[in-house]
This record gives structure tokens, C-alpha cells and sequence, in this order.
């Protein structure tokens, strides 16, 4: 007879078993986890250490200080929120018509269509930024073509500008917002649309009361993936502001290359980290709150 | 049946074709104002592309519809104004209850106060009052099944298709429901068409059977007549369970093993025929039973427990096998005959049923 008596010692076995699996499991997340900390944790703890000393090797808080105080320290990043904003808009305007085209066509043709929108991720961004300059510039192929064509007199000021940085910045960030946009158009149930025909919407009502409110959660994913990597761009300013546009990253550059104050250039790192650091919180706040109602049916 | 409640649905020459195939052949249909049809058949045989054509969601290459008077196989689906229940019920998961039931009421523009009116009293109908601020996340899956026929019903179409509504239920469930579905078609009285792949669930249901195969409508009758009397082969062996025997004609005799059956209604002259014979039609008798019913005499190659009923296998004298059912309640049979033991069953003229023998027709 297999009573108590037996199962008893079977129980001390599956125990030291679990215990040993979660073991396992911790061990095989170290090399992450190391890897993590070392490019992570510890360069980021570093800078926060470094923008406590100012110019002098003075311990204080003397760089947040300057930050606030300059006004040009918060041109600075209202600029990039601005940019970042605008960026994200258009993209998102964009992003969507794109989206939905993909998201109309069968699986196999948007998978074609879909390399095209990623095609632009198999070359460096810098690459993708100067092919944009010998676009837009003042003798450049749209502006040549342009003229030919007698759309506009006068070479228009298409690049070393904001209007340059934006174009370069969307066509670089378009990818993340379609991706999610796209995956959260696809899971929307076909049957939703035709029940909300079949119950008296007309297409247009059809889409904006049910196919968009059900495409927000992508929407809204990719938009806060596209404004939070706007944030930190570099090249792209860099290159086709012409020295004109100055978001976070280029000070921060500058304030290494041209003064090296590594002080003041971490302490304008942590205050962009803090900023991103509590827009996602609010975003991934609200993107829950999207998931308990734009989740995909049964 | 009120006029104002319902519309008859007449269907002519439709035809669909996906390529070589042909979805929907020449249909020919007409649904009377008020009925509960079900359109019955095996997966891929057009019913639900039927019931698309109806709805406004395919277009049909040629052919005609009509809602009462009306010619509606042109108008997109939101000018049909039918209410339509899908199979995983498509309700919108970014609104409530109440705002998936209110959806047509707001597409037609009807004022709040009797929107809300009328979305309390669909809920009513369906047994789910004060479920309006939920979540269509927080409901089981008979209660989606009920906001989506609310949604259906609320703005009172006078045509309502289902899609396999009750198909996603567990089975319990899904008999409860289909006599709700009927209680609730006759007390709002609109013309219904309902498809089903499940015979028993259009048996139930139905006023009116469609048995569809292939495109075509094979027989459109009443439960009983399609059961009992199935139009061909397909339609009887596809609802239910039947055997099919062999009989020779002479002059105005039909026989089956030697022995001149005895028939309820004579098919007359044409043929060749086969006996259908339904399993619980079939009784178990002692010899010496009446002779106004058709003997058939074998002995039984297996009996199995199936809980409600017993199902035996006889093999008849001619070597052919046809499957006999009986009640498993104790003494319902005189007495449960052992495996190899011989039988002779009784079968009644009015199930005595023949059926024209098509060689296997497309």
C-alpha cells in the first residue's frame, strides 16, 4: 500500500527539485544580468556621480544649479521636447496611413511592402542623414528638380534647419511606429467592423468609433517609442540642423568636445533621463489602462 | 405574425464562385415573414456564405434579394438594416455593455432618453438587467452571447441572422440557449436565419430545415419531414443516424431479404429504392410479435453502453449490418439480448422509408 508514509519523503525531493530549477534559472540570467550592469547600471551611476562635481572638482549641486538658472540650458530642452513632439506627430500621421495600408493588404504582400519600411534599419543613421543632405540641400536633387520643373523659384531652405532635422528624424523613426501600429491592426477582429456595419454605421463611422479606437493601443505605443528615441537624437541634428538645431544630445556634446565640462554634460544627461524616466511611467501608466479595454477579444 | 415585425426574405438564382468553386449555385430561397430557418450543413457548403450574401458582407455574382418588396442585393450592409449575431459575437471591446448595445440605437440617431430605455429593456429581454457598466471582458461566454443578440435585437430589425451563435458554448449551455433562442423569436417575431453546422441545434430550433450541400439547397422542409422523411441520400445521412438496405422490386412489391415490406405511403412506380432505417426506430421482439410491422431477423455482433441509450450492431441474415438503439432504462427492453445472440427487430410501415437510390450523385 503507497500511503502518508511514502509520499512523505517524496515531498522533501520535489522541494530541494524547485528549489534547485529557480537555481538554475537565476544562474542562467547572470551573463544578462552582467552584461546589464556593466553597460548599464555602472555608466549611468557614473554620470550621475560625475555632475555632482562642477568645473572646480567642487562636490555640490552647483550643475543643476547653472541648468536651471541658464536660460539656455532650458531652451535647450524645450527644444528637444519640441522637435521630439513634432517629430512624433508627423510620424504618427504618417505612420498610420502606412500602417493601414499594410494592414489592408494580404499577409503576403504586406510582408513585400513591409522590407520596404524596414529596408532603411540595414544602414547606419549616418548614412541615412547625409543621403538626406545631398537631397535637401540648397543645390540639392529635390530642390534642382523643383525648380526644373517650375514648382518654386528660389531654392527653398530645405536643410541646416529644423525643417531638415524633422524631415531626417521621421524618416528614421517612421519603422517604430508602424511596427506596433501595424501588429495592433492586424489583431483587430475582422468581425467587429462588419458587426458595426451590419448595425447601422456607415464606413466612416465605422472606422473612427471602432477600427481606430481598437488601432489606439499601437498607436500609442509606437508614439511614445518615437518620441522617447527622438529625444536623445544626435546625428540627425547634428548633420541637417546645420549647427542651427541644438537638442539635448548636441549639448551634451558640446559641452565634452568644447569645454570639457563633463560635470555639466552629465548633469544634462541625468536631467534628460529623469524627464524620459517619468514620461514613460505616465505613458506605460495610460498604455495599461488601454490594454483593460483594447484587448482583443475572446 | 405582426406585418410591421418581420419581412419575408426572397432569395433567387444566387450564385458565388471563389474560382472553380462555386460557394452558392443558383439558390433559390424563400424565407416567410416571421419563420425560424436554419440553414444546416457540413463545413464549406455554402451556408455561411449565404448568410453573408444576406447580411451584405459577399457580394454574389448574380442573383437576386429581396427584404419584403425590396431589392436589397446591391445596398451595403449598413443600409439592410438586419440584425446580425456573429460566432465569437464581435462585440466591441473598448465599450461597455450598455455602449455595444446602444451602438445601432447611436448610429440611428435615437435620443438619449430612449436610447437608454431601450438598451435597459433589451438587457431585460435577455436576462442580464444591471450588466450594462460592465466590461464585455468580465462576461462569461454565455452572457456575451446574450449582449450580442441584445445588440442584435435592440434596435428591432425585422430580419435577424445568426452565424453559429451558440457554437462557442460548452454543451450545456448551448441546449439551454436554443430554447431561449426560440422562446425569443416568438415574442419578438422577426424573420430569422440561422446556420448551424449541428443537425440537433436546427431540429430544435427551426420552423423551417435548409439542408445545404455543395452550393445547393438539397431540402427545405420541417424538422419532422426532414428527419423522417429526408429528400435523398445526403440529407439523411447527414441529420442523423441511419443504415441503408437493399430491396428488390417486382411488379408493385418491394421486398427486402424475400419478405414484401409493408408501407405507410407507397413511393409508386420509379426507382431503384433503399430502406432508410433509423436506429431507435428499430425495436427488439420476441418472435411471436404482431405481423402488421416489417420483421428483420440477425443476431448481434456487439453492444455498447452509451448512457442514455444502448447501441447494438446486428447483422442481419444477408450480411448486412444496421445499428439499433434503445432506451438503457432498466426494463425498457423485455430483455437486453447478449453479443451473438440472435434478434429479429420490428420496424413500423410509417418508419418504413424509402429512398431513391442515386449512385453516389454530385
Amino acid at each position: 500500500m503507497t500511503g502518508d508514509a511514502d509520499a512523505a519523503p517524496n515531498a522533501a525531493g520535489l522541494r530541494r527539485d524547485a528549489a534547485l530549477e529557480r537555481a538554475l534559472l537565476f544562474g542562467l540570467s547572470v551573463p544578462a544580468l552582467a552584461l546589464v550592469t556593466a553597460t548599464m547600471v555602472l555608466p549611468v551611476g557614473w554620470l550621475f556621480w560625475l555632475s555632482l562635481f562642477d568645473d572646480d572638482g567642487q562636490f555640490g549641486l552647483e550643475n543643476y544649479r547653472r541648468l536651471i538658472q541658464q536660460p539656455s540650458y532650458g531652451r535647450i530642452l524645450l527644444a528637444t521636447f519640441e522637435i521630439s513632439a513634432l517629430t512624433t506627430l508627423i510620424c504618427a500621421v504618417f505612420g498610420y496611413l502606412l500602417a493601414y495600408l499594410l494592414a489592408q493588404l494580404s499577409r503576403r504582400r504586406a510582408a513585400i511592402l513591409m522590407i520596404g519600411v524596414l529596408m532603411p534599419f540595414w544602414t547606419s543613421i549616418l548614412v541615412r542623414t547625409y543621403a538626406w543632405l545631398v537631397l535637401l540641400q540648397r543645390d540639392g536633387l529635390i530642390n534642382a528638380w523643383g525648380m526644373q520643373l517650375g514648382l518654386w523659384r528660389q531654392p527653398l531652405a530645405l536643410a541646416y534647419n529644423l525643417t531638415g532635422t524633422v524631415i531626417g528624424l521621421v524618416h528614421i523613426m517612421l519603422p517604430f511606429l508602424v511596427l506596433p501600429l501595424y501588429g495592433s491592426m492586424r489583431a483587430i477582429d475582422r468581425d467587429c467592423l462588419r458587426a458595426a456595419a451590419s448595425l447601422g454605421a456607415n464606413p466612416v463611422a465605422t472606422f473612427w468609433r471602432v477600427y481606430f479606437p481598437l488601432s489606439q493601443p499601437g498607436l500609442f505605443a509606437g508614439a511614445v517609442i518615437v518620441f522617447i528615441l527622438c529625444l536623445g537624437a544626435y546625428v540627425t541634428p547634428a548633420v541637417l540642423g546645420g549647427g542651427k538645431v541644438i537638442m539635448t544630445a548636441n549639448a551634451v556634446a558640446s559641452d565634452i568636445e568644447l569645454f570639457f565640462n563633463w560635470g555639466a554634460a552629465s548633469a544634462l544627461g541625468v536631467v534628460l533621463l529623469l524627464l524620459t524616466a517619468i514620461l514613460l511611467y505616465a505613458a506605460s501608466r495610460m498604455v495599461r489602462l488601454d490594454r483593460i479595454f483594447g484587448g482583443h477579444g475572446s | 405574425m405582426a406585418p410591421d415585425r418581420s419581412l419575408p426574405i426572397t432569395v433567387r438564382q444566387v450564385t458565388k464562385a471563389y474560382g472553380a468553386l462555386r460557394a452558392l449555385d443558383q439558390v433559390d430561397l424563400a424565407v416567410r415573414s416571421g419563420e425560424f430557418l436554419t440553414l444546416l450543413g457540413p463545413s464549406g457548403s455554402g451556408k455561411t456564405t449565404l448568410l453573408m450574401v444576406l447580411a451584405g458582407f459577399v457580394r454574389p455574382d448574380h442573383g437576386s434579394i429581396r427584404f419584403g418588396d425590396v431589392e436589397v442585393v446591391r445596398a451595403p450592409p449598413h443600409k439592410r438594416d438586419v440584425g446580425m449575431v456573429f460566432q465569437n459575437y464581435a462585440l466591441f471591446p473598448h465599450m461597455s455593455v450598455a455602449g455595444n448595445i446602444a451602438f445601432p440605437l447611436r448610429m440611428r440617431h435615437v435620443a438619449k432618453a430612449a436610447m437608454e430605455a431601450k438598451v435597459a429593456q433589451a438587457l431585460e429581454t435577455v436576462q442580464l438587467a444591471g450588466f450594462g457598466t460592465r466590461r464585455v471582458s468580465e462576461l462569461s461566454g454565455g452572457q456575451r452571447q446574450r449582449v450580442a443578440l441584445a445588440r442584435a435585437i435592440v434596435f428591432e430589425p425585422r430580419i435577424l441572422l445568426m452565424d453559429e451563435p451558440l457554437s462557442a458554448l460548452d454543451k450545456q449551455l448551448r441546449d439551454r440557449m436554443q430554447i431561449e433562442l426560440r422562446n425569443l423569436h416568438d415574442r419578438l417575431g422577426m424573420t430569422t436565419v440561422c446556420v448551424t453546422h449541428d443537425q440537433r441545434e436546427a431540429l430544435t430550433m427551426s420552423d423551417r430545415v435548409a439542408v445545404i450541400d455543395r452550393g445547393r439547397i438539397r431540402q427545405l422542409d420541417a424538422p419532422r419531414t426532414i428527419y423522417e422523411r429526408p429528400a435523398n441520400r445526403f440529407v439523411a445521412e447527414f441529420v442523423g443516424e441511419s443504415a441503408f438496405l437493399p430491396v428488390e422490386q417486382s411488379g408493385g412489391e418491394i421486398r427486402f431479404a424475400g419478405q414484401v415490406l409493408k408501407l405507410a405511403d407507397h413511393p409508386g412506380s420509379g426507382g431503384p429504392w433503399l430502406l432508410m432505417v433509423r436506429p431507435e426506430r428499430l425495436r427488439i421482439v420476441t418472435d411471436t410479435a404482431t405481423d402488421a410491422t416489417n420483421l428483420l431477423r440477425g443476431h448481434v455482433l456487439a453492444l455498447v453502453y452509451q448512457g442514455e441509450s444502448l447501441l447494438l450492431h446486428v447483422e442481419l441474415a444477408d450480411g448486412t449490418r444496421v445499428p439499433v438503439r434503445g432506451s438503457s432504462a432498466r426494463g425498457a427492453m423485455a430483455s437486453v439480448p447478449q453479443q451473438g445472440e440472435a434478434v429479429t427487430l420490428s420496424l413500423a410501415p410509417e418508419d418504413t422509408f424509402l429512398l431513391p437510390n442515386e449512385t453516389s450523385a454530385p
